[in-house]
């Protein structure tokens, strides 16, 4: 078998296990987000279906697919319709770009190169910012197609904050490209070559801390969760949608959690590098899967501890603390990557 | 401590065998209910110069501000509220002395804004309000998630700000006081702690004094302990469900569940007292229906022991929480003349720095035997009332603590043969209880013609009872002037031009049960 070949078989593969593999994942990472609520709140979440209530998240996409699929008398039926997948397709696409394990290299898998990365994409970095840009839009449209109230102030909210939230994570994510040297993101694993106190987290730690914020914002959950803001706004841009329409928001959500969760992994916490190079002998894969699972716990953790900040406190702090932040980060890493040479 | 009670207040005028009432009480209350309608709805045109200061009603006395240094009502301040605070100079002036010595407890180290500060800082929040804009009209409740209850609410948005709001209240109306005109003063009980279902006791105990001061009837001193430490509780799971309600609708709902928990405790301690747990209908006309079981008290004081612990911890959560404190610091000002002019009363009308508490302006119960003191905060925001909240808490406990340190020996309930009802026991053994048992069921106590009205210190703020008889065994007319319903129409002049996300914060903050509302 040749090698193109061989590359094609591996890349489909590739292409078909990674979206099956997150989507089980992202079944789990619902059911891991209501015991966690549950423990958080003195109560035992969900306990029914399989081994502590393990398999309630497909129990839970039985019952919305089994759902009437109601479309509002006067929304705008073809927007209405089409707003799940807009929210939904992008946040898969940032999958393709995600190193989840040594790329490049001599042959290591029936005697060709595997790489751990479905696309070894020179632009990775824009691709998310510009698919994390896209995905806003299912939420406006979904507010917007709905032709009702709520779910317009929602669709509005989220409009404005992930606009303001972008800024600040787009040019928080500009400091690591710049000590990486390059946007995409096998080089920036590879930039964090080495032991934990070699990753971005320390020289970005200004910068990482904007970008996770920002990210909580990015996800809609609390403190940043206007959008859908159960308590003001019912359920904002979700208030109109039923069955598995509601429920395909609800995955791109958690998907979306899953994927930002690597993300953050990869941009500051060495990605699939073990955090001290005597654990290499530990798969890369792992290694990233355990710092995903850090990271949505700590997501979890926020949501269920903090309280939602007001529309315009959001603004201000968007406008007059991340962003300030994220760009002075932005020089001095500019700065002294330049005198570094 | 407690204030010579009969000098202030309107609540106290007993009019028994007295065919004609003095100007007030029974009628102008009736007039003040229709009045609030009409002023609800003026004020969506006019939240800023909010409705006039009522002087002549007898419905709401404001009791005169204490006017020690830092006054609220400082020197030049608007002309009508000094009118309005003249008028009820005199009838007021008794409780000054208390007023001034609650202020000088408490919280002396912390700065007191004056009430012109306050007006200030509330103009600031209405900056954001303009007149004459597109607005988008939305619809909140009664089918909303935070409307506690069916609470309708229509607001008028420029874009996150809110407008007007028109509230309507009357979903859940359920003719109480109309049932109460068909049934003797035994029956209604049951129907009393359906008012404001989260504080049944409370409830029923309102009712009952009332009844008693128009049938003259003494309570013995044990059943008066049993009743003051019940409303306690009451109080106790009211503001422990209310902090998780407030929280929640700010935004974090595993705090609902941790109060909801520690509620339970204290609902167990009524499941144990009374049988039930919301609906306790457990006072009787001139005591309580049951002594306190065995092991209430070790258990009762476990739970009184273990609670001042967890407001402490939620104090460290929530009162120390940055989001929180932005959320709810200067948010849905709500100074004393509003108070006055809403008849807000209970916790709003002390976090604006009025030490206005029945239980020691006009002692009911055991509240003159017992120690407390009056929780009271001064910035009348939304923050203020969660602090006075968590004050009442800690106070409630001494007082149970109080009541069952000092639980007299003697009947729990009144051997009054002509107004209560016999102890069960005594039914089924005494000729003579059986005759009261069975008159007492059959045609009620035997209450003198005339009208009263009590007010008690529900958890929620005043709850005044008005009845009216004509000398059977059932009230003439019974009206409850509930505190949620004064309460509820206030919205419009506690969130325009506030966001869309404080108005479910004031809304709870303000505490409103629909049961209690709409009757």
């Amino acid at each position: 078998m040749s090698d193109p070949v061989a590359q094609l078989i591996f890349l489909i593969v590739k292409a078909i296990l990674m979206p099956v593999l997150i989507i089980t994942f992202v079944a789990f990472v619902i059911y891991f987000e209501r015991k966690f609520a549950g423990f958080f709140a003195g109560r035992v979440g969900p306990t029914y279906l399989g081994p502590w209530g393990s398999l309630q998240s497909f129990g839970d996409i039985i019952k919305l697919l089994s759902k009437e699929d109601v479309t509002p008398l006067r929304a705008d039926k073809l927007v209405f319709k089409m707003a799940p997948y807009i929210a939904f397709i992008p946040v898969f696409a940032v999958i393709a770009v995600l190193p989840f394990g040594p790329v490049g290299g001599g042959p290591n898998l029936f005697g060709h190169r595997f790489d751990y990365v479905i696309a070894n994409f020179d632009a990775g970095v824009v691709l998310l910012l510009a698919m994390g840009a896209l995905s806003v839009y299912g939420v406006v449209l979904a507010g917007w197609s709905s032709n009702s109230n709520y779910s317009l102030l929602g669709g509005l909210r989220a409009g404005a904050q992930m606009i303001s939230y972008e800024l600040a994570m787009g040019f928080s994510v500009v400091g690591v490209v710049l000590m990486a040297g390059s946007l995409n993101f096998v080089d920036i694993v590879n930039g964090q070559a080495g032991n934990f106190w070699e990753w971005y987290f320390i020289p970005q730690v200004v910068g990482g801390l904007v970008f996770f914020i920002a990210s909580i914002a990015e996800l809609n959950r609390t403190p940043f969760d206007l959008a859908e803001a159960e308590q003001e706004l019912v359920a904002g841009h979700l208030t109109e949608y039923s069955g598995m329409r509601w429920g395909m928001f609800y995955f791109a959500e958690y998907v979306n959690l899953v994927v930002i969760s690597a993300i953050v992994s990869t941009l500051y916490f060495g990605g699939w590098r073990a955090p001290l190079t005597v654990l290499d002998f530990i798969p890369g894969p792992i290694w990233l899967f355990l710092k995903m699972i850090a990271f949505i716990f700590l997501y979890m953790w926020v949501r269920w501890t903090i309280i939602r900040y007001r529309y315009n406190q959001l603004m201000s702090i968007g406008w007059k603390v991340l962003l300030p932040l994220s760009l002075a980060n932005l020089v001095v890493t500019a700065i002294v990557v330049s005198l570094q040479g | 401590m407690s204030a010579p009670h009969d000098l202030h207040e309107p609540s106290e005028r007993l009019l028994r065998h007295d065919a004609s009432p003095p100007e007030g009480d029974g009628r102008v209350r009736e007039k003040d209910a229709g009045s609030v309608r009409s002023s609800a709805t003026d004020a969506t045109e006019d939240a800023l110069s909010g409705p006039p200061a009522r002087s002549g009603g007898r419905g709401f006395v404001p009791q005169r501000p204490p006017t020690p240094p830092g006054s609220l009502f400082a020197p030049g301040v608007d002309p009508d509220v000094v009118v309005a605070a003249e008028a009820h100079a005199a009838e007021a002036h008794a409780t000054q002395a208390h007023g001034g010595e609650a202020h000088a407890g408490g919280t002396a180290a912390r700065p007191r804004p004056t009430l012109e500060e306050l007006k200030a800082r509330k103009a600031r929040t209405r900056g954001l309000l303009e007149r004459n804009v597109d607005v988008m009209t939305v619809s909140m409740g009664p089918q909303h998630p935070s409307m506690h209850g069916v609470y309708r609410a229509e607001l008028d948005l420029d874009g996150e700000v809110i407008v007007a709001v028109r509230p309507e209240i009357g979903n859940l109306h359920r003719g109480v006081e109309k049932l109460c005109e068909q049934r003797t003063y035994h029956q209604i009980i049951p129907l009393t702690d359906r008012l404001d279902y989260l504080s049944g006791f409370a409830m029923n105990h309102g009712f009952c004094e009332a009844a008693e001061k128009l049938m003259g009837l003494e309570v013995p001193p044990r059943a008066r302990h049993i009743r003051t430490l019940s409303s306690e509780l009451c109080r106790l799971a009211n503001h422990i469900m209310w902090l998780g309600v407030h929280i929640m609708d700010l935004g974090t709902q595993t705090f609902f569940s941790i109060c909801f928990r520690d509620r339970e405790y204290v609902l167990d301690l009524f499941e144990m007292l009374t049988g039930a747990r919301l609906t306790h209908s457990f006072a009787r006309i001139g005591g309580v229906a049951k002594d306190l079981p065995d092991g209430f008290e070790e258990r009762c004081r476990k739970v009184i022991d273990f609670l001042p612990k967890r407001v402490a911890e939620y104090e460290r959560i929530v009162k120390h929480n940055r989001i929180y404190y932005k959320r709810a610091k200067n948010v849905g000002i709500f100074t004393s003349e509003d108070c006055y002019a809403w008849r807000v009363t209970g916790p709003p009308l002390r976090a604006a720095g009025i030490a206005r508490d029945l239980r020691k302006d006009e002692p009911y119960a055991a509240y003159d035997e017992v120690d407390f003191e009056v929780a009271v905060e001064y910035n009348a925001d939304v923050y203020d009332r969660f602090l006075v909240r968590m004050k009442e808490i800690r106070e409630s406990c001494k007082i149970i603590r109080q009541c069952l340190d000092n639980l007299p020996p003697g009947p729990f309930l009144s051997r009054d043969m002509g107004h209560t009802l016999p102890v069960k026991r005594d039914v089924l053994q005494d000729s003579a209880a059986m005759i009261q048992d069975f008159y007492q069921v059959f045609r009620g106590p035997q209450v003198p013609k005339g009208e009263v009205y009590r007010a008690t210190e529900a958890p929620k703020g005043e709850m005044g009872v008005y009845i009216r008889s004509e000398g059977a065994g059932t009230p003439a007319r019974v009206r409850f002037s509930t505190p949620s319903f004064y309460h509820g129409q206030a919205v419009p002049a506690l969130v325009e031009g506030e966001m869309v996300a404080d108005m479910v914060a004031i809304f709870a903050s303000v505490d409103v049960v629909l049961g209690d509302c709409d009757r």
